[in-house]
Protein backbone atom coordinates (compact mmCIF):
# COMPACT_ATOMS: atom_id res chain seq x y z
CA UNK A 1 0.00 0.00 0.00
CA UNK A 2 1.57 3.32 -1.27
CA UNK A 3 0.76 6.30 1.28
CA UNK A 4 1.05 9.07 -1.43
CA UNK A 5 -1.43 11.44 -2.22
CA UNK A 6 -4.21 9.49 -4.42
CA UNK A 7 -5.06 11.26 -7.63
CA UNK A 8 -8.45 10.88 -8.46
CA UNK A 9 -9.70 9.84 -12.04
CA UNK A 10 -12.30 11.25 -13.41
CA UNK A 11 -13.47 7.35 -13.79
CA UNK A 12 -13.92 7.62 -9.81
CA UNK A 13 -16.70 10.30 -10.23
CA UNK A 14 -20.11 9.35 -10.34
CA UNK A 15 -21.18 10.14 -13.80
CA UNK A 16 -23.95 12.63 -13.01
CA UNK A 17 -21.57 14.66 -10.85
CA UNK A 18 -19.19 14.68 -13.71
CA UNK A 19 -21.70 16.08 -16.05
CA UNK A 20 -22.87 18.79 -13.65
CA UNK A 21 -19.88 19.84 -12.05
CA UNK A 22 -17.27 18.55 -15.14
CA UNK A 23 -17.86 21.97 -17.77
CA UNK A 24 -17.24 24.22 -14.70
CA UNK A 25 -13.84 22.64 -13.49
CA UNK A 26 -12.53 22.80 -16.77
CA UNK A 27 -13.29 26.50 -17.22
CA UNK A 28 -12.23 27.14 -13.96
CA UNK A 29 -8.94 25.25 -14.39
CA UNK A 30 -8.20 26.63 -18.10
CA UNK A 31 -8.58 30.02 -16.52
CA UNK A 32 -6.39 29.71 -13.50
CA UNK A 33 -3.75 28.13 -15.85
CA UNK A 34 -3.64 31.32 -17.85
CA UNK A 35 -3.36 33.32 -14.82
CA UNK A 36 -0.51 31.33 -13.51
CA UNK A 37 1.35 31.07 -17.03
CA UNK A 38 1.38 34.76 -17.19
CA UNK A 39 2.30 35.55 -13.70
CA UNK A 40 4.92 33.36 -14.20
CA UNK A 41 6.20 34.29 -17.58
CA UNK A 42 5.93 37.89 -15.73
CA UNK A 43 8.24 37.45 -12.94
CA UNK A 44 10.65 35.25 -14.74
CA UNK A 45 13.80 37.57 -15.13
CA UNK A 46 15.35 36.29 -18.84
CA UNK A 47 18.74 34.94 -19.33
CA UNK A 48 21.35 35.42 -22.55
CA UNK A 49 23.79 33.02 -22.68
CA UNK A 50 26.91 34.31 -25.37
CA UNK A 51 29.72 32.63 -26.57
CA UNK A 52 32.58 34.35 -28.17
CA UNK A 53 34.66 32.71 -30.32
CA UNK A 54 36.03 35.79 -32.51
CA UNK A 55 39.30 37.98 -30.96
CA UNK A 56 38.93 40.82 -34.32
CA UNK A 57 37.86 44.42 -33.78
CA UNK A 58 34.49 43.77 -35.61
CA UNK A 59 33.47 40.47 -33.91
CA UNK A 60 34.29 41.75 -30.51
CA UNK A 61 30.78 44.09 -31.07
CA UNK A 62 28.28 41.76 -31.22
CA UNK A 63 28.91 40.18 -27.73
CA UNK A 64 29.85 43.22 -25.85
CA UNK A 65 27.28 44.99 -27.33
CA UNK A 66 24.39 42.34 -26.60
CA UNK A 67 25.65 41.62 -23.52
CA UNK A 68 25.38 45.05 -22.54
CA UNK A 69 22.36 45.68 -23.63
CA UNK A 70 20.46 42.74 -22.17
CA UNK A 71 22.09 43.64 -18.81
CA UNK A 72 20.44 46.87 -19.17
CA UNK A 73 17.13 45.27 -19.67
CA UNK A 74 17.21 43.55 -16.26
CA UNK A 75 18.34 40.04 -18.35
CA UNK A 76 20.80 37.51 -16.64
CA UNK A 77 23.48 36.90 -18.59
CA UNK A 78 26.72 35.16 -19.51
CA UNK A 79 29.43 35.33 -22.12
CA UNK A 80 32.00 32.56 -22.59
CA UNK A 81 34.82 33.33 -24.23
CA UNK A 82 36.52 30.50 -25.87
CA UNK A 83 39.38 30.32 -28.69
CA UNK A 84 40.24 33.31 -29.99
CA UNK A 85 37.27 34.91 -27.84
CA UNK A 86 39.93 34.95 -25.12
CA UNK A 87 41.48 38.09 -26.91
CA UNK A 88 38.56 39.81 -25.82
CA UNK A 89 39.73 39.23 -21.75
CA UNK A 90 42.92 40.80 -22.03
CA UNK A 91 44.18 43.49 -19.94
CA UNK A 92 45.24 45.25 -22.88
CA UNK A 93 43.05 45.18 -25.92
CA UNK A 94 45.20 45.22 -28.96
CA UNK A 95 42.56 43.90 -31.71
CA UNK A 96 42.69 44.26 -35.05
CA UNK A 97 39.92 44.40 -38.17
CA UNK A 98 41.16 42.50 -41.32
CA UNK A 99 39.34 43.28 -44.47
CA UNK A 100 41.52 39.88 -46.04
CA UNK A 101 38.89 37.59 -46.90
CA UNK A 102 36.25 39.42 -45.68
CA UNK A 103 34.70 41.23 -48.69
CA UNK A 104 31.14 41.70 -47.03
CA UNK A 105 33.86 45.03 -45.37
CA UNK A 106 33.66 48.35 -47.03
CA UNK A 107 36.37 49.89 -47.11
CA UNK A 108 36.38 53.94 -46.67
CA UNK A 109 37.67 56.77 -45.76
CA UNK A 110 36.76 58.27 -42.57
CA UNK A 111 37.93 61.45 -43.40
CA UNK A 112 37.43 64.39 -46.20
CA UNK A 113 34.15 65.50 -47.66
CA UNK A 114 31.00 63.46 -48.08
CA UNK A 115 31.35 62.03 -51.36
CA UNK A 116 34.87 61.43 -50.52
CA UNK A 117 33.74 59.36 -47.41
CA UNK A 118 31.14 57.40 -49.46
CA UNK A 119 33.58 55.82 -52.28
CA UNK A 120 33.84 52.15 -51.85
CA UNK A 121 37.75 51.49 -52.58
CA UNK A 122 37.35 48.28 -53.75
CA UNK A 123 40.92 47.09 -53.06
CA UNK A 124 41.23 43.25 -54.58
CA UNK A 125 42.28 40.74 -51.91
CA UNK A 126 45.83 40.17 -53.55
CA UNK A 127 47.18 43.44 -53.16
CA UNK A 128 45.56 43.96 -49.33
CA UNK A 129 47.49 40.67 -48.91
CA UNK A 130 50.95 42.20 -50.42
CA UNK A 131 51.20 45.38 -48.70
CA UNK A 132 52.68 45.35 -45.71
CA UNK A 133 50.55 46.90 -42.64
CA UNK A 134 47.58 46.64 -44.60
CA UNK A 135 45.96 45.45 -41.07
CA UNK A 136 46.97 48.66 -39.16
CA UNK A 137 45.64 50.99 -41.73
CA UNK A 138 42.72 48.96 -41.92
CA UNK A 139 42.40 48.97 -37.86
CA UNK A 140 43.56 52.60 -37.54
CA UNK A 141 40.38 53.49 -40.18
CA UNK A 142 37.47 51.73 -38.52
CA UNK A 143 38.46 52.84 -34.84
CA UNK A 144 38.50 56.72 -36.53
CA UNK A 145 35.16 55.65 -38.42
CA UNK A 146 33.85 54.29 -34.53
CA UNK A 147 34.99 57.54 -33.09
CA UNK A 148 32.95 59.69 -35.59
CA UNK A 149 29.95 57.79 -35.42
CA UNK A 150 29.76 57.85 -31.75
CA UNK A 151 29.92 54.13 -31.48
CA UNK A 152 31.41 53.32 -28.28
CA UNK A 153 34.86 51.38 -28.08
CA UNK A 154 35.15 48.44 -27.30
CA UNK A 155 36.95 48.73 -23.83
CA UNK A 156 34.16 51.15 -22.91
CA UNK A 157 31.19 48.20 -23.63
CA UNK A 158 33.14 45.66 -21.86
CA UNK A 159 33.37 48.19 -18.88
CA UNK A 160 29.55 48.77 -19.43
CA UNK A 161 29.40 44.87 -19.02
CA UNK A 162 31.57 44.63 -15.89
CA UNK A 163 29.76 47.44 -14.15
CA UNK A 164 26.19 45.83 -14.95
CA UNK A 165 27.51 42.94 -13.40
CA UNK A 166 27.58 40.33 -16.77
CA UNK A 167 29.24 37.10 -16.02
CA UNK A 168 32.24 36.95 -17.86
CA UNK A 169 33.82 33.88 -17.86
CA UNK A 170 36.71 31.66 -19.92
CA UNK A 171 37.52 28.55 -21.17
CA UNK A 172 40.21 27.38 -19.26
CA UNK A 173 41.29 24.51 -22.00
CA UNK A 174 42.06 27.59 -24.23
CA UNK A 175 44.61 29.40 -21.60
CA UNK A 176 46.45 26.06 -21.77
CA UNK A 177 46.32 25.15 -25.29
CA UNK A 178 48.00 28.85 -26.17
CA UNK A 179 49.85 29.13 -23.55
CA UNK A 180 48.12 31.69 -21.73
CA UNK A 181 48.50 32.17 -18.28
CA UNK A 182 45.24 34.03 -15.92
CA UNK A 183 47.43 37.10 -15.10
CA UNK A 184 47.24 37.99 -18.98
CA UNK A 185 43.30 38.69 -18.48
CA UNK A 186 41.57 41.24 -16.97
CA UNK A 187 41.03 39.88 -13.00
CA UNK A 188 37.21 40.56 -13.74
CA UNK A 189 36.67 37.31 -15.24
CA UNK A 190 34.50 35.37 -12.59
CA UNK A 191 35.23 31.86 -13.67
CA UNK A 192 37.79 29.68 -15.35
CA UNK A 193 35.05 26.93 -16.94
CA UNK A 194 35.24 23.71 -19.47
CA UNK A 195 32.57 22.93 -21.71
CA UNK A 196 30.60 20.98 -19.11
CA UNK A 197 30.12 23.95 -16.94
CA UNK A 198 29.16 26.23 -19.39
CA UNK A 199 26.44 23.61 -21.40
CA UNK A 200 23.80 24.07 -17.86
CA UNK A 201 24.18 27.76 -18.12
CA UNK A 202 23.42 27.76 -22.13
CA UNK A 203 20.63 25.46 -20.98
CA UNK A 204 18.63 27.30 -18.63
CA UNK A 205 18.99 30.58 -21.06
CA UNK A 206 16.13 32.07 -22.72
CA UNK A 207 18.47 32.88 -25.78
CA UNK A 208 22.25 31.50 -26.42
CA UNK A 209 23.88 32.77 -29.03
CA UNK A 210 27.13 31.58 -30.92
CA UNK A 211 29.31 34.90 -32.11
CA UNK B 1 3.62 68.83 -13.61
CA UNK B 2 6.54 67.13 -12.78
CA UNK B 3 10.25 68.06 -12.93
CA UNK B 4 13.19 66.27 -14.22
CA UNK B 5 14.66 64.72 -11.45
CA UNK B 6 17.86 63.97 -14.05
CA UNK B 7 18.98 64.76 -17.59
CA UNK B 8 21.32 62.80 -19.84
CA UNK B 9 22.86 64.08 -23.26
CA UNK B 10 23.46 60.82 -24.97
CA UNK B 11 23.85 63.60 -28.13
CA UNK B 12 26.26 62.47 -31.06
CA UNK B 13 26.15 58.87 -29.14
CA UNK B 14 24.80 55.43 -30.97
CA UNK B 15 23.43 51.93 -30.32
CA UNK B 16 23.96 50.76 -27.46
CA UNK B 17 25.14 53.84 -25.87
CA UNK B 18 22.22 55.92 -25.27
CA UNK B 19 20.57 52.91 -23.47
CA UNK B 20 23.49 52.10 -21.30
CA UNK B 21 23.82 55.63 -19.73
CA UNK B 22 19.70 56.16 -19.42
CA UNK B 23 20.07 52.55 -17.09
CA UNK B 24 22.86 54.20 -15.30
CA UNK B 25 20.92 56.99 -14.42
CA UNK B 26 18.12 54.90 -13.33
CA UNK B 27 19.45 52.84 -11.08
CA UNK B 28 20.41 56.08 -9.08
CA UNK B 29 16.99 57.74 -9.19
CA UNK B 30 14.23 56.77 -6.98
CA UNK B 31 10.27 55.04 -8.15
CA UNK B 32 8.76 57.91 -9.34
CA UNK B 33 11.17 59.92 -10.32
CA UNK B 34 11.67 61.41 -14.02
CA UNK B 35 14.60 60.96 -16.34
CA UNK B 36 15.35 63.15 -19.09
CA UNK B 37 17.35 61.69 -22.07
CA UNK B 38 18.47 63.90 -25.64
CA UNK B 39 19.94 61.37 -28.18
CA UNK B 40 20.42 62.06 -32.02
CA UNK B 41 20.59 58.48 -32.91
CA UNK B 42 17.31 57.74 -34.89
CA UNK B 43 17.43 54.24 -33.50
CA UNK B 44 16.67 55.32 -30.09
CA UNK B 45 13.20 56.25 -30.62
CA UNK B 46 12.31 52.44 -31.14
CA UNK B 47 15.37 51.22 -28.82
CA UNK B 48 13.49 53.92 -25.65
CA UNK B 49 10.17 52.53 -26.21
CA UNK B 50 11.53 48.75 -25.92
CA UNK B 51 13.69 49.42 -23.49
CA UNK B 52 10.59 50.76 -21.30
CA UNK B 53 8.59 48.37 -22.07
CA UNK B 54 10.86 45.56 -21.06
CA UNK B 55 11.80 47.02 -17.78
CA UNK B 56 8.49 48.28 -16.62
CA UNK B 57 9.67 52.03 -16.56
CA UNK B 58 7.22 54.56 -18.33
CA UNK B 59 7.65 56.38 -21.14
CA UNK B 60 6.40 59.64 -20.53
CA UNK B 61 7.18 61.19 -23.67
CA UNK B 62 9.41 60.40 -26.78
CA UNK B 63 9.46 63.73 -29.42
CA UNK B 64 11.71 65.17 -31.72
CA UNK B 65 12.31 69.05 -32.35
CA UNK B 66 15.13 69.89 -34.57
CA UNK B 67 17.74 67.00 -35.21
CA UNK B 68 16.95 65.73 -31.58
CA UNK B 69 14.99 63.38 -29.61
CA UNK B 70 13.97 63.78 -26.47
CA UNK B 71 12.43 60.81 -24.43
CA UNK B 72 11.27 61.12 -20.92
CA UNK B 73 10.77 58.28 -18.62
CA UNK B 74 9.82 57.58 -15.15
CA UNK B 75 10.96 55.17 -12.79
CA UNK B 76 9.21 52.60 -11.72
Amino acid sequence: MSNTAKVISSAQFPSDMLTQYGPALDAWFDQRFIQKTKELEESKIPALAIIATKGTMDWAYPPFILASTASALGWDVSVFFTFYGLELLKKELHLEVSPLGNPGMPMKMPFGPKWFKGINWNIPNAVMASVPGFEKIATGLMKKTVKNNGVATIDELREACIESGVNLVACQMTVDLFGYTHADFIPEVKDWIGAATFLPIAQKSDVCLFI
Amino acid sequence: MTTTAQEVDARGLNCPLPILRARKALNGLQQGQLLQVRATDPGAVKDFDAFCKQTGNELVSSSQTGGEYIFQIRKN
